[in-house]
């Protein structure tokens, strides 16, 4: 069976998706990304959608379901790269992808991860300084 | 009596042409500046031969039939060249309109001896000429409406210029109101520049929108959505306070977009949001 690969770079997971998305397909990677996010502890999910040209309501969702799934695992989704086309359709669509953050690019988007996970584990660091002191 | 109208018509051929010249050239409302005697001369006589050659007892009302299609190209023609040349649409008719006098005065003086067949001929010519006039005034606005088609596109053409403000930094200047034909147009250009050139601000300046109402505020949170989508941000500015009051008059919630008064103010909060400064220098 297709699967899309995940690919994992230090704390971050990264998913290229780049042949056409049907259901299936789409549900599989869901699963994987949420199992690959527990088990290697991943702090942020990037998933380059450049190459997807067709989306459907189902696609949508899915995508809203994978942010929504990596949050309440503490970690935070970058969707980048998405078409002028795509994002129209959604937006037709009436999905807005509320609790996905989105990037041009993945330049962009690593760097908007480690800045929101960056800021986060400066905040845990803190809190573990001042437990010290 | 039986009278051949065709043949009547042809044998009475330059009789009729004299008649309708003299009549528009004793008319108040010629317009010689326009038009020269001998085109207009040339005119009249191109489309009468038209008329008499198509013309018989049969078809003789039916003016709009695919018998008389000669005579509709010519006067298409004639209509179509009139409007360029600046002729009211009233002069054109009362130029087809005096084919009918022209026509119903030769009639007249060859058949006075019998009254019916008489009136039958002119109910008959009248009514074939108030088709040609229909014909020409249709032509008439249909070229009209072409140029008004083709004006409406090269607007829509024109008012979307996406403008690279700074390095980051794309602004789109909406002039004019916007419909869901537009917004698309607007959505699409806007995002395709965004794609283009890499920046991650966009500012919708909407000062040249002379209103907004539900549907409009409804194409720029599209909009806004839309960019937000791509990865970019949003900024929507030039709400003039007309604007602010209706869109809070008609319950719209703008409160998850940024918006700005000015150009101005939206491009320093976008310098602030890639973490810019503008300073003046120390000399």
């Amino acid at each position: 069976m297709d699967r899309i690969p995940i690919l994992r770079m230090g704390n971050f997971l990264l998913v290229t998706i780049q042949v056409d998305l049907y259901d299936r397909l789409a549900l599989n990677l869901e699963s994987d990304l949420v199992q690959m996010v527990s088990k290697t502890g991943a702090r942020g999910v990037l998933i380059d959608i450049s190459a997807l040209s067709i989306v459907d309501s189902f696609m949508g969702r899915i995508i809203g379901n994978i942010g929504s799934m990596s949050k309440i695992m503490d970690a935070e989704t970058v969707v980048v790269g998405m078409q002028p086309a795509v994002a129209i359709t959604l937006i037709e669509l009436g999905l807005e992808l509320k609790g996905v953050s989105t990037a041009l690019n993945v330049e962009k988007g690593m760097a908007l991860l480690q800045h929101k996970i960056g800021s986060s584990e400066d905040l845990e660091e803190d809190q573990d300084d001042s437990s010290v002191e | 009596m039986k009278v051949e109208i065709s043949k009547l018509l042809q044998k009475k051929r330059k009789q009729i042409l004299e008649h309708w010249m003299n009549n528009q050239l004793a008319n108040d409302s010629l317009r010689d500046d326009l038009l020269g005697n001998d085109d207009l001369r040339a005119q009249s006589e191109e489309l009468l031969d038209a008329v008499v050659k198509t013309v018989n007892n049969q078809n003789l009302e039916h003016g709009l039939s695919a018998e008389f299609d000669d005579v509709t190209e010519i006067l298409a023609g004639i209509s179509i060249s009139r409007a360029r040349q600046g002729f009211s649409p009233r002069d054109t008719g009362i130029y087809i309109f005096g084919l009918k006098d022209a026509l119903l005065k030769v009639l007249q003086d060859e058949i006075k001896n019998d009254p019916q067949t008489l009136y039958d001929f002119t109910l008959r010519i009248s009514k074939l000429v108030d088709s040609f006039g229909i014909t020409t005034f249709e032509t008439f606005i249909k070229g009209r409406e072409e140029v008004i088609l083709r004006q409406t596109d090269e607007i829509s053409e024109i008012s979307t210029p996406v403008i690279r403000v700074w390095d980051g930094i794309v602004a789109l200047p909406i002039i004019g109101t916007l419909d869901s034909a537009r917004t698309q147009v607007v959505m699409e250009n806007l995002l395709q520049q965004i794609v283009d050139t890499g920046s991650s601000i966009a500012i919708l300046d909407i000062s040249g929108v002379p209103a907004v109402d539900s549907l409009v505020a409804q194409h720029l949170i599209k909009t806004v959505s839309a960019t937000r989508l791509m990865g970019a941000e949003c900024i929507i500015s030039g709400i003039r306070p007309e604007i602010a009051q209706t869109v809070v008059h008609l319950g719209i919630d703008l409160s998850n977009i940024v918006t700005k008064a000015s150009l101005a103010s939206a491009l320093k909060y976008a310098f602030a949001m890639i973490n810019l400064e503008v300073r003046k220098s120390q000399k």
